[in-house]
C-alpha cells in the first residue's frame, strides 16, 4: 500500500511486519523515532506477543536482544553514533554467541566534537564485529532490506545491521510502498532458532574458549559471512519474486557498463550521484555508479567483475580511519588485488557537510584529469586548516579546535562568542 | 520451605546439624533427588564459597520451579570456573554474555518467555559482587525499575577474584586487595567506601531484597524459595568467603561467614517493597576481631598502630546491629 510517510516510521511498519518478539528500546537521535513508533504499534496491540522493553541504555538494549535472542525469540533494537559505541562489547558478543539480532543504525557522526549529523563513522567502527552490514539507498529500499534482513539473520543465525543515513533518510518523507502482512508472511517463516535456552533441553552458552578452539570458532564465524555472500543475493531474488521490488543484493550499478570512471558509495549519497552521472552523461562523460549495499561481507568479488574494465575508481567515502585514509576505498583495494586502476578515496560528508552536486562536479572533473591523489578531503576549508594550525604552533594555550573553527568560519562571533 | 531456625549447634565446631530436623525441615541439599544443578567437577578453588552457595541457590531454586529454570550469568569466578570450554557444570539452560549485562541479559530471557507464553519457566541472573555493584550497577537498577521478572543473585565475596583480588565496591573497609595494598599510613581500602547494595536495592521498592550467608544454608535456600514464589524483580545478596582472596584456610569458609554475621559485619535480613520485614538477632556477638584476626587480607589491622582502624571496623558492625535491629539473643 503506498503510503506518505518519514523513513523512521517506515522502518517501523516493516519492523513490526516482520512479527517480532522482543524489542529493546532506547533513545538515540536520529533512530528514535523508529523504536518510538514500533512502541506505539505495540501499546496499540497491533504487534501480537512482542514484549517493547525501554531500557537504561543501549548496552542494556543489546543485552536485552541477547538474552531474548538466545531464548528462540526474533528480536529487534536500533541505535546510532554513541549509542553503538556503548554497546560495542555487546555488539561483539552477540555475534560471537550467533543470536540473530537485526539493528538498524540511523548512521551519525561520534564525537567529540558531539555532531548529531549523518556519516558513517558509527557503523564503520563496527565493521570487524562480526556482523552482516547491509547499507541502503532509500526509504523504501529501507523497508524491503529490513524484511530482508530477518531471513538473512535466521537462516545464518548471525546478527544484521541495516545502515540507514540519520536525517537524510531517518527524517525524509517519502511516499513508500508499505508491503502486506500476507507477503511478508510469506517471505519470512517464524524463527527456528539453532539454539535455545530450554529447560527441557539444557545447554550452556557462552563457555568460555582458550586457544585449542578461538582460532576455529573465528574462522567459522568469517565463514558465515562468506556464505552471505551467496544468500545476500538469492534472499533478495526471492524477495523480487514477492514484492517485484529489487532493494538488497550485494552491489547495485548505474550506467556503469561502459563506463571510464566508476564512483564507489553507499547510502543515501547514490542518489547525488546517480543525478550528477545522468548530468555527465548528457555532456558524453562516460561515468557510471556503483553502490555497495553489503559492506560486511565485502562482496570482493562481486566488486572485481563489475569494476573490471574501470579506467578511474572513485570512491566517495563518509567515513576515514584516522591515520590511515578511506576505509572503504582500502577494503576494495584489497578486493581488487593487483589491478593497477586508480582508485581515489575521497573523504565527504562528514559530520552532516551536504555533498553537493556542484562539488561532485568539480571532484569529478579533478578526478578525470588526474588530479586527485591519496586521500582527499570534498569542500575541506584548507585556511581554516591553516589558521588553526597557526594558533596551535603560536600559542600554548591555544583552546579548543572545535570552538576556534567555530569562530574563523563564523558561526560563531569571534569578538563576543557568547 | 519454612523459615524453622536450626538450633542444634554443636557448640565449639560451629557446625549445624540438619538431620534432626523434621524431614519436611530439612535442606533441598539434603535430600537425594536435588536437582545437582550445579554439577562436581567444576574447578572452583578448594573452599570456595561463591560455589557452595550458588550450588545451594540454584538447587533450591530449582526445586522451587519444578526445574523450570533459565540462569543468565555475569563474568567472573562463577563462570570461569564452570564453563571452560567443552565442559560445564550447569545442568540447567545457562547464558554467559558479558561482565556488565547479566540483568539485561536475563530480561531479555524472561521477555522472550513472556512473548512465547512459557510463564512456567523462571529467570534468574547471576554475578559476583563486582560484576553487580560496579560495572553491572546501571543494568541491575534498570531491571529494578522495570520490576522485571527476574530473580538476581549477588555471590559477594567482597572483591574481583577472578581478576586476582581487586578492590569492588563491596571491598569492605581496611581490607587488602591486590589495588589497596596494606602501604602507608592508611592502609587497605579507604575506610568510608563502597556500597551496600541491598539497601539500595530496597530503594527501588522492589517485591523482595534479603541478604544471606553460605554458614546458615537452611535460610539460604528459605529465601531464594521464597524469592522465587513471587514475580517481579527479586535481589538476594550472599556473603560467600573466597579462601584465596581473603587469605583463609580453605576449611575456614563457613567459619568466616558465620563470624561475619555474629560481629554484625553481615547483617541478615529480608525486605518487601522497600520495607524490613525481618532480621536475623545475632545468636552469640563477637568482636569484630573474632572475624577479621583469621583472615589474611586485614592482617595489617592486627598490628600494632592500627587499632583505631579496627575501631572504625568495629563501629561499622555496632551501627548495623542498631540499625538493622540484630541485638543479640537473651541480652
Ligand atoms: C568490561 C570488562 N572489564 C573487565 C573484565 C575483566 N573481569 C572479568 S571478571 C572480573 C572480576 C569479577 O569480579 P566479581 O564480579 O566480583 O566476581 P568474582 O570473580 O569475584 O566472583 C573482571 C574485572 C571483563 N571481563 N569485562
Ligand atoms: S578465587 Fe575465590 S571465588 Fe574464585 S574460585 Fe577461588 S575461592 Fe572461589
Amino acid at each position: 500500500m503506498l503510503k506518505q510517510m518519514d523513513g523512521s516510521l517506515a522502518v517501523a511498519r516493516a519492523v513490526a511486519l516482520c512479527r517480532p518478539e522482543v524489542i529493546g528500546a532506547y533513545p538515540i537521535t536520529p533512530q528514535t523515532h523508529i523504536v518510538e513508533g514500533i512502541g506505539e504499534m505495540v501499546k496499540a496491540g497491533e504487534l501480537e506477543n512482542c514484549e517493547f522493553i525501554n531500557v537504561e541504555s543501549e548496552f542494556a538494549a543489546l543485552g536485552v536482544c541477547i538474552g531474548a535472542s538466545a531464548t528462540g525469540a526474533r528480536t529487534y533494537t536500533a541505535t546510532a553514533s554513541q549509542g553503538l559505541l556503548y554497546m560495542a562489547e555487546a555488539v561483539y558478543n552477540a555475534s560471537g554467541l550467533g543470536l540473530p539480532i537485526v539493528m538498524t543504525i540511523g548512521n551519525r557522526s561520534i564525537g567529540a566534537p558531539i555532531n548529531i549529523w549523518n556519516d558513517h563513522t558509527d557503523a564503520m567502527s563496527m565493521r570487524d564485529a562480526g556482523w552482516i552490514q547491509l547499507y541502503v539507498e532509500t526509504n523504501q529500499k529501507a523497508v524491503d532490506v529490513h524484511i530482508q534482513a530477518f531471513r538473512l539473520a535466521e537462516l545464518l543465525s548471525c546478527p544484521v545491521m541495516v545502515c540507514m543515513d540519520g536525517f537524510i533518510l531517518t527524517h525524509a518523507y517519502e511516499r513508500i510502498d508499505v508491503p502486506e502482512q500476507e507477503q511478508v508472511d510469506r517471505f519470512l517463516p517464524s524463527f527456528e532458532p539453532v539454539q535455545a535456552l530450554d529447560p527441557d533441553s539444557p545447554m550452556s552458552i557462552g563457555a568460555m574458549v582458550g586457544p585449542e578452539a578461538f582460532t576455529e570458532v573465528r574462522y567459522l564465524a568469517h565463514h558465515k559471512q562468506l556464505r552471505a555472500l551467496e544468500l545476500i543475493p538469492a534472499i533478495n531474488e526471492e524477495f523480487k519474486n514477492i514484492f517485484g521490488r529489487d532493494s538488497g543484493g550485494l552491489i547495485k550499478t548505474y550506467r556503469a557498463e561502459d563506463a571510464e570512471t566508476i564512483v564507489v558509495a553507499m547510502g543515501s549519497v547514490i542518489g547525488t550521484i546517480k543525478d550528477v552521472v545522468d548530468e555527465l552523461r548528457e555532456e558524453g562523460v562516460k561515468i557510471g555508479v556503483l553502490a555497495i549495499r553489503s559492506f560486511r561481507p565485502f562482496p570482493a568479488s562481486c566488486l572485481r567483475e563489475a569494476l573490471r574494465d574501470a579506467k578511474r575508481i572513485i570512491v566517495i567515502e563518509k567515513s576515514f580511519a584516522l591515520g590511515m585514509g578511506g576505509i572503504v576505498s582500502t577494503n576494495l583495494r584489497t578486493a581488487l588485488g593487483n589491478s593497477t586502476t586508480p582508485i581515489c578515496s575521497v573523504v565527504a560528508g562528514l559530520g552532516g557537510r551536504a555533498i553537493t552536486r556542484r562539488s561532485l562536479h568539480n571532484l569529478f572533473r579533478k578526478a578525470r584529469k588526474d588530479e586527485l591523489r591519496g586521500t582527499y578531503f570534498l569542500d575541506l576549508d584548507c585556511a581554516v586548516v591553516k589558521r588553526e594550525l597557526a594558533r596551535e604552533r603560536e600559542k600554548r594555550r591555544s583552546g579548543s579546535t572545535a570552538e576556534n573553527i567555530l569562530k574563523d568560519v563564523g558561526v560563531v562571533d569571534a569578538a563576543n562568542p557568547f | 520451605m519454612s523459615n524453622q531456625q536450626i538450633k542444634f549447634y554443636q557448640t565449639g565446631t560451629l557446625t549445624v546439624g540438619n538431620r534432626l530436623l523434621d524431614k519436611a525441615q530439612r535442606s533441598v541439599q539434603a535430600t537425594p533427588d536435588r536437582s545437582n544443578s550445579l554439577d562436581s567437577g567444576h574447578r572452583a578453588c578448594q573452599g570456595c564459597g561463591e560455589a557452595l552457595g550458588a550450588r545451594f541457590a540454584i538447587d533450591a531454586a530449582m526445586r522451587a520451579t519444578g526445574n523450570k529454570l533459565i540462569a543468565a550469568n555475569a563474568t567472573g569466578c562463577l563462570e570461569v570456573f564452570t564453563t571452560p570450554y567443552p565442559e560445564s557444570a550447569w545442568r540447567i539452560p545457562w547464558i554467559h554474555s558479558l561482565f556488565g549485562n547479566a540483568p539485561a541479559v536475563a530480561t531479555g530471557v524472561a521477555a522472550a518467555l513472556k512473548a512465547k507464553g512459557k510463564t512456567d519457566v523462571r529467570v534468574i541472573a547471576q554475578g559476583g559482587d563486582g560484576g553487580t555493584t560496579d560495572i553491572g550497577f546501571g543494568c541491575l537498577s534498570g531491571m529494578f525499575d522495570r520490576n522485571d521478572d527476574v530473580l538476581y543473585i549477588c555471590y559477594d565475596n567482597q572483591a574481583y577474584m577472578n581478576t586476582g583480588v581487586q578492590r569492588s565496591s563491596a571491598t569492605p573497609p581496611g581490607a587488602r586487595t591486590a589495588t589497596t595494598m596494606p602501604v602507608g599510613p592508611e592502609p587497605g581500602n579507604d575506610m568510608g567506601t563502597g556500597k551496600f547494595l541491598p539497601v539500595i536495592a530496597m530503594a527501588h521498592g522492589i517485591p523482595y531484597v534479603a541478604t544471606a550467608s553460605v554458614h546458615d544454608l537452611h535460610d539460604l535456600e528459605h529465601k531464594v524459595t521464597k524469592a522465587m514464589g513471587m514475580r517481579g524483580s527479586r535481589y538476594i545478596q550472599i556473603l560467600v568467603p573466597c579462601p584465596l582472596g581473603w587469605g583463609l584456610a580453605t576449611h575456614e569458609t563457613i567459619k568466616a561467614a558465620r563470624l561475619a554475621v555474629e560481629c554484625g559485619l553481615w547483617p541478615l535480613f529480608e525486605a518487601e517493597n522497600g520495607q524490613i520485614t525481618n532480621a536475623r538477632k545475632i545468636r552469640r556477638g563477637i568482636p569484630v576481631t573474632e572475624y577479621l584476626k583469621i583472615q589474611k587480607r586485614f592482617a595489617h589491622l592486627m598490628k600494632k598502630g592500627a587499632e583505631e582502624r579496627v575501631g572504625m571496623i568495629q563501629a561499622i558492625a555496632d551501627e548495623n546491629i542498631r540499625k538493622f535491629g540484630l541485638t543479640v539473643h537473651g541480652a
